[in-house]
């Protein structure tokens, strides 16, 4: 039988009919079966996973839960319902219909648009594969796989566009997709934060906190672009993406409050002492994966960000709650620092330019959030400690603060200042390798937690915490 | 856009030194160079913009030409230059836009030709120096930092699924690449024009296994192993080059005048040089003085005079004043060439020089006064040759006389009145871009004549060089001050946008070479490109580059 069916491959997009598309899934999907094999979780790929599957893009369809092998998992190809006579929201082509093929001019920076979404989705399936065997619970090692595997569906959906709307090139850098390896110095993924070692769990629920929310804004910015397709391929997955912070939020909020009782419990209030994740160290992390995710939006002042909105490609998240759509005539202010770093000058810069920024700064106020609610278990509890948000000059390697030294104040510093202080900003090899320590075992017995995190408040679609969400088939 | 009155600027200088580099590292390691580009984005040139992802502007190409220049004299022993980038990602992102938006038509103009002349002199480097350029593309090499690569004989790219080659000029700026690049790519690499033209449509370019499929690049090679394979490469051309020359080099020491001011004048007084600017009458007069020592006809005297040398010395001389003439006097639009000594003192030297084309000393110095010599037939301002009393037009000063639009021969019976002398530097040791000697191109419907003139050992007086068809006019002394004059003064007086296309016209006549139709074509269609509204206009692709706002394009095709 093939694999290409509408069967095998859940979809709204007819591919029962589409030459075209199933032409080119036929050659792509082995070979995403091959890298799935390879560079998916490693050890889990015969359990039973107790997943949701997205079968259909009603409201009864997108989340269907059952048991299932994760390479039998159906990655299928949805695009929310296209809305009838959709025209531009913003740019240059304010008010002209949206495009259901993809305009020759835009061509090139659709397509980097879209390989740049698509190569995030499969780097952190790689980053994450080894994490199954030091998993907290069986809770969490069924909600790392669904991560995974929506990553996976991500990729699917990325790939569909390129496939179906990019010809040639589109089959090649669908292919390209399925070559790059995060962290690998020959075949690095594109975006640097996609090539950072994710080595244990406190760093993945970091990075589905924060850079997995640099995925929801890239993708709530790309559901305004013209070009229909993309603009109903992210918002589907947006749908999708809530889960994953989700995921982090509630990962990170049960280590602060496994925390908070070990350092209660300890005489001098040090949870290291009680084998838990003390707050400071905590706090190293939140620098570490919230800087490395700002830089994901890119240069403070873009000229690709300006072409992007002007051409219709991509707008703000939630582009109809601004007013002017334009954006001719605004400007944002910038801190410029000085090449003798002897300060600052002030910038204007057209807004289309700074659009980077404003995406940037939805982010930053949508990351306070979570950590307002950790800040708020600490304030119940009694403690003084707050979780903070370090500036966002701090620890950038792209934009107008890369290649310079702040605190997480936004203070500059000298090199030597940089070096004696970073151990204090960020995780040191001994904090990677103290929290490494206290996760050598799996905890596969269901219910049971490990001993540096609380269990969740309640478990997944009315499944009790002692659910059994994963089969092993071969401890 | 350009200002009705230009800027008051400061002056562009051209000498540098190694230690002074802002932009490139230099390593020597016995018998491989290193060049490095590692620009410095807060040293631009001018103020304005920031040389972002190694974007060069014109001080980060002096830069390279003294490198360049540095290697041949001052490092003999070196047979392979690698050229590679010290930003990550990014070998180099080719001219800087911003500086280009910010810059005059003129300016633009200069700047393209002096990074093509680099860009030659770097593939003579490798053709007669025994220096082969090795292009390393740790990085993506995009527009000007392509045709940089192109330059080299070899180029290799790093695949990281990353590092690509790319001309993105016309997609991204509605303009052509401005040093060579499409000529190189179908002439020199011998591209197929089908993907030559998909490749100058693809702004972000080709990479990987399809690079060099294309023939963009000789090779691709994974990251991990890229500087191992590429100095594998490097080490075998050392083992299979030409024995070592003998070294060691000699150093090249800095050339500046001494600068004053009279009046309207700007004189700059070099050893051998004077230049003098006339602000009033927007001519400038270039006077070279032969020599006044003995020549030097064996190596070990040619390396105890060093960069003192007389044609090294005067001809390095002659090229900073030719450059400070391009980019410092955008309105003087006539040079008057001159010369001052004994022509028999500067056969005497030429012959020695052609006596030592054995060494290599020897050979990079005839090298270089070639290059200067172009470097005067391509400067875009009308040249008149006065061979004056007491002048001493013979040998290699008599090719700036044939190098000049037009020349006056005072006509006299004085002792001292001007000889033209012939001497071996004339028959093939200082070719015109299109591959000719200057006779040669000045005698194309007589080739013989051209070859016979090799068998005159006499000075040429007014008449024999009148007859021989060596000047062009023979004034006597009571008409020579008014037909001078006159003829500056009209010259003056026409329209410089005609006379710098109606001189290049002239100038090249003959067989084309790669040479010739670069800069053929960068004054033909990149100068106009550059001025059409769809470039430059309002709505310009260049004036729009990195504003928010899209170019628009007037759709009507010529």
């Amino acid at each position: 039988m093939s694999n290409v069916s509408s069967e095998r491959i859940p979809n709204n997009v007819d591919l029962a009919s589409d030459r075209k598309l199933q032409r080119a899934l036929e050659a792509w999907q082995p070979r995403f079966i091959d890298w799935w094999m390879e560079m998916g979780p490693e050890g889990f790929q015969s359990d039973q996973v107790y997943l949701r599957t997205a079968i259909s893009v009603e409201a009864d369809g997108w989340a269907h839960f059952d048991y299932v092998k994760m390479p039998d998992y159906r990655w299928g190809i949805f695009l929310t319902p296209p809305t009838q006579s959709r025209t531009i929201g913003f740019g240059d082509n304010l008010g002209k219909p949206v495009w259901d093929t993809v305009p020759g001019e835009h061509r090139n920076a659709l397509r980097r648009l879209i390989v740049t979404q698509g190569d995030t989705e499969p780097a952190s399936v790689e980053q994450q594969r080894l994490l199954g065997q030091t998993c907290p619970s069986l809770y969490d090692l069924r909600n790392l796989f669904q991560v995974n595997v929506e990553e996976g569906r991500h990729l699917w959906a990325m790939v569909y566009l390129l496939h179906s709307y990019f010809g040639r090139d589109g089959r090649e850098e669908a292919e390209a997709l399925l070559e790059r390896r995060s962290g690998n110095e020959d075949k690095p993924r594109i975006l640097g934060a996609f090539n950072e070692p994710c080595r244990h769990w406190l760093s993945f629920f970091m990075f589905t906190y924060f850079t997995d929310r640099d995925g929801k804004y890239q993708l709530l910015a790309l559901a305004e672009s013209g070009f229909d397709p993309l603009a109903r391929t992210t918002r589907f997955m947006l749908t999708e993406e809530a889960h994953h912070m989700f995921v982090g939020e509630t990962g990170v909020g049960r280590i602060v409050e496994r925390t908070i009782e070990l350092t209660q419990k300890n005489s001098n209030g040090d949870a290291r002492a009680e084998g838990g994740i003390d707050l400071p160290t905590l706090q190293k992390y939140v620098n570490l994966w919230y800087s490395v995710s700002l830089d994901l939006f890119g240069g403070e002042i873009s000229s690709n960000a300006a072409n992007y909105f002007a051409s219709g490609l991509k707008a703000r998240a939630k582009e109809d709650r601004y007013e002017d759509h334009l954006v001719l005539d605004e400007v944002m202010s910038f801190e410029v620092p000085r090449a003798d770093r002897s300060g600052f000058d002030r910038q204007d810069v057209p807004l289309r330019n700074a659009m980077n920024e404003v995406l940037r700064g939805e982010y930053v106020e949508d990351s306070q959030r979570g950590v307002d609610k950790w800040n708020r278990q600490l304030e119940e509890a009694g403690l003084a400690f707050r979780i903070t948000l370090p500036s966002t000059r701090f620890h950038r390697a792209t934009g107008l603060y890369a290649g310079l030294h702040f605190d997480p104040e936004g203070r500059l510093l000298s090199e030597a200042e940089w070096q004696a202080q970073k151990g204090q900003f960020l995780p040191t090899e001994d904090d990677e390798t103290y929290v490494s320590s206290l996760m050598q075992r799996p905890i596969y017995e269901p219910g049971k937690m490990a001993h540096w995190i609380a269990p969740p408040a309640k478990g997944i679609k009315g499944r009790p915490i002692d659910f059994e969400y994963v089969r092993r088939q071969d401890i | 856009m350009e200002s009705a009155t230009p800027k008051v600027e400061e002056p562009v200088r051209f000498s540098t030194h190694p230690s002074r580099y802002h932009h490139w590292k230099l390593h020597v390691d016995g018998a491989v160079a290193r060049l490095v580009m590692a620009v410095d984005d807060q040293h631009p040139l001018r103020g304005g913009y920031v040389l972002k992802l190694n974007s060069y502007d014109l001080g980060v190409d002096i830069e390279l030409a003294d490198a360049v220049q540095r290697l041949r004299f001052e490092h003999p022993e070196v047979r392979a230059v690698l050229v590679s980038s010290g930003t990550d990602n990014c070998f180099c992102a080719g001219a800087n836009i911003y500086m280009l938006g910010a810059s005059t038509h003129a300016f633009k103009v200069n700047f393209c030709k002096f990074t093509n002349e680099t860009r030659l002199y770097l593939e003579e480097a490798s053709a007669k120096s025994g220096q082969t350029y090795i292009a390393a593309l740790n990085g993506v090499a995009s527009g000007g930092g392509y045709e940089l690569a192109l330059a080299c004989e070899t180029i290799y790219l790093q695949d990281d699924g990353s590092s690509a080659v790319s001309f993105p000029e016309t997609p991204l700026l509605a303009v052509l690449p401005g040093t060579g690049g499409l000529t190189r790519l179908v002439d020199k690499r011998k591209v197929r024009r089908d993907l030559a033209d998909v490749f100058s449509t693809l702004a972000e370019g080709v990479r990987g296994k399809r690079s060099k499929d294309w023939g963009l690049v000789d090779d691709v090679f994974a990251k991990s192993r890229f500087d191992a394979e590429v100095k594998k490469r490097a080490d075998a051309l050392v083992a299979a080059a030409a024995p070592k020359d003998e070294g060691p080099g000699i150093l090249l020491a800095d050339v500046a005048p001494t600068r004053s001011e009279d009046g309207a004048k700007l004189v700059s007084s070099y050893r051998y040089v004077e230049f003098t600017v006339d602000r009033e009458t927007r001519t400038a007069t270039l006077l070279v003085r032969g020599p006044t020592s003995p020549a030097a006809t064996d190596g070990k005297t040619l390396r105890e005079q060093g960069s003192d040398h007389w044609h090294l010395r005067a001809f390095r001389e002659l090229d900073d004043a030719l450059l400070d003439l391009r980019f410092n006097h955008p309105t003087v639009g006539l040079l008057v060439l001159e010369t001052s000594g004994d022509p028999e003192a500067v056969r005497a030297h030429d012959e020695a020089l052609a006596g030592l084309g054995g060494d290599w000393l020897g050979r990079e110095i005839s090298l270089l006064v070639a290059r200067v010599l172009r470097r005067l037939d391509l400067t875009a301002r009308s040249l008149f040759a006065t061979l004056r009393p007491g002048s001493c037009f013979a040998g290699s000063l008599f090719e700036l006389a044939l190098s000049a639009d037009r020349s006056y021969m005072l006509a006299s019976q004085d002792d001292d009145a001007p000889r033209i002398g012939l001497s071996s530097l004339n028959f093939g040791a200082l070719p015109m871009s299109n591959g000719l000697t200057r006779l040669e191109t000045r005698f194309l419907a007589r080739p013989e004549h051209a070859a016979s003139l090799r068998d005159v050992r006499h000075l040429f007086d007014h008449d024999a060089a009148l007859e021989h068809g060596l000047v062009t006019f023979t004034p006597d002394d009571i008409d020579w001050d008014d037909d001078v004059r006159i003829a500056v003064e009209e010259r003056a007086s026409l329209s410089p946008d005609a006379l710098t296309g109606m001189e290049a016209n002239l100038r090249f006549a003959g067989p084309e070479t790669m040479e010739t139709k670069i800069f053929a074509r960068l004054s033909a269609w990149q100068n106009w490109i550059f001025q059409r509204p769809n470039a430059v206009g309002e709505r310009g692709a260049l004036t729009m580059y990195g504003r928010p706002e899209r170019p628009e394009f007037d759709w009507r095709r010529t």
